[in-house]
């Protein structure tokens, strides 16, 4: 079970964030679930490149050691994290703006309003 | 599609949708079992060839900069999508802040709070800049170093000190950085064609790992992303905090169809 725990924990956290998605009622909501849905990536990505017993691929203060876990998908995680704070930070922008325009938030009433 | 009706297509459909993940994800090597051979190949190669003891920065700056570059122009495009998206609309006019809520007595901020915040700023700053100036050698970088870079001007606003902010007027300065950031990544791009054959090829001595100045163009890169993501994210940040602060529309738009 533990083999793939973390895959399975991914797995939920993308299924809870696009149920949110799916059920929300407020679009400040449906974005902070969108950034849930994105951080299961980071899950995915980070136990791909995980050692039993690893240690991290920073070698300021010891010797490189063949334990020390993949840097590559690390380094995936952090452009993962900065564009989900960009796409994140557009559709803020986005609702500010349906909400000047629309008075509302709730997407089901701005799709009314909107005919 | 009544909200009922679409939570259950949508359990319906989660349903499946978490079967085949199940059955992709069964297929992964096994939870601690690292299988792929660069990452081993890079922790082993990184210190020999660029001397960077974080393997991660080595990654993003020199191996793979060209990634970064890329990413570095998906950040540069969302604050230009910001910026377009929260510009003064017609009808809209910028006014002194005040606050809007009705029947609330606001309250002068607690000398405390405004004190903290401002004296938080510097330390703020130092540590922003030691994690970028220190990402080929720790854990840190221009991502990370320019967020908390950033978080300065949150602090600012926290102090209640924004509107002094703007008056002094360093939103140009916060533009100029952007742009410089990104520009100088892409300059160092092009240095490496110059100097050593191929776009983002390492072109500056490697040094001896452990110093400040080793790793080529690691640390370069670093700065110049560190920069950028200053520029973008105190930018981003401002544009909200102006939403909030200052532009008002107008007249009273009716609400409803149109």
């Amino acid at each position: 079970m533990m083999d793939v725990l973390p895959y399975v924990v991914a797995a939920w956290i993308f299924l809870a964030g696009l149920y949110g998605i799916v059920t929300s009622r407020n679009l400040i909501h449906l974005v902070t679930c969108l950034a849930v849905v994105q951080s299961s990536t980071y899950l995915v990505l980070l136990s791909v490149g995980y050692k039993k017993g690893g240690e991290p691929p920073v070698f300021a203060d010891r010797p490189p050691s063949p334990r020390a876990v993949d840097p590559v998908v690390q380094a995936l995680t952090l452009t993962d994290v900065v564009v989900g704070t960009t796409v994140t930070a557009m559709l803020l922008a986005i609702a500010v703006q349906a909400h000047k325009r629309y008075g509302s938030l709730d997407p089901d009433e701005i799709r009314s309003l909107r005919g | 599609m009544s909200p009922p009706v679409r939570r259950r297509v949508f359990l319906a459909a989660g349903a499946g949708l978490a079967a085949l993940m199940l059955w992709a994800f069964a297929g992964l090597p096994d939870f601690g079992h690292y299988v792929g051979p660069y990452g081993d190949i890079l922790n082993r190669s990184a210190i020999p060839d660029r001397q960077v003891t974080a393997v991660v920065s080595a990654i993003n700056f020199d191996y793979r900069g060209f990634d970064t570059l890329g990413e570095e122009f998906i950040l540069f495009a969302a604050v230009v999508g910001v910026a377009s998206l929260l510009r003064e609309l017609r009808g809209e006019r910028n006014r002194r802040p005040r606050d809007d809520a009705r029947g609330r007595r606001v309250r002068e901020p607690s000398v405390a709070v405004t004190l903290m915040g401002l004296a938080l700023v510097g330390p703020t700053l130092v540590i922003g800049l030691y994690v970028v100036a220190h990402g080929h050698q720790t854990p840190g970088g221009g991502f990370q170093g320019g967020v908390i870079l950033a978080t300065a001007l949150l602090l600012v606003f926290l102090a209640d000190q924004y509107v002094t902010l703007r008056r002094v007027g360093p939103m140009a300065l916060i533009e100029l950085a952007e742009a410089t950031g990104a520009a100088a990544l892409g300059l160092i791009g092009i240095g490496g064609m110059i100097w050593a054959g191929a776009y983002f090829a390492n072109f500056l001595g490697v040094g001896h790992a452990g110093r400040l100045l080793s790793g080529g163009i690691v640390l370069p890169g670093s700065i110049a992303v560190g920069l950028a993501v200053t520029g973008g994210f105190a930018f981003m940040l401002s544009e909200f905090l102006e939403q909030t602060l200052v532009v008002r529309r107008g007249r009273r738009r009716r609400r409803g169809r149109r």
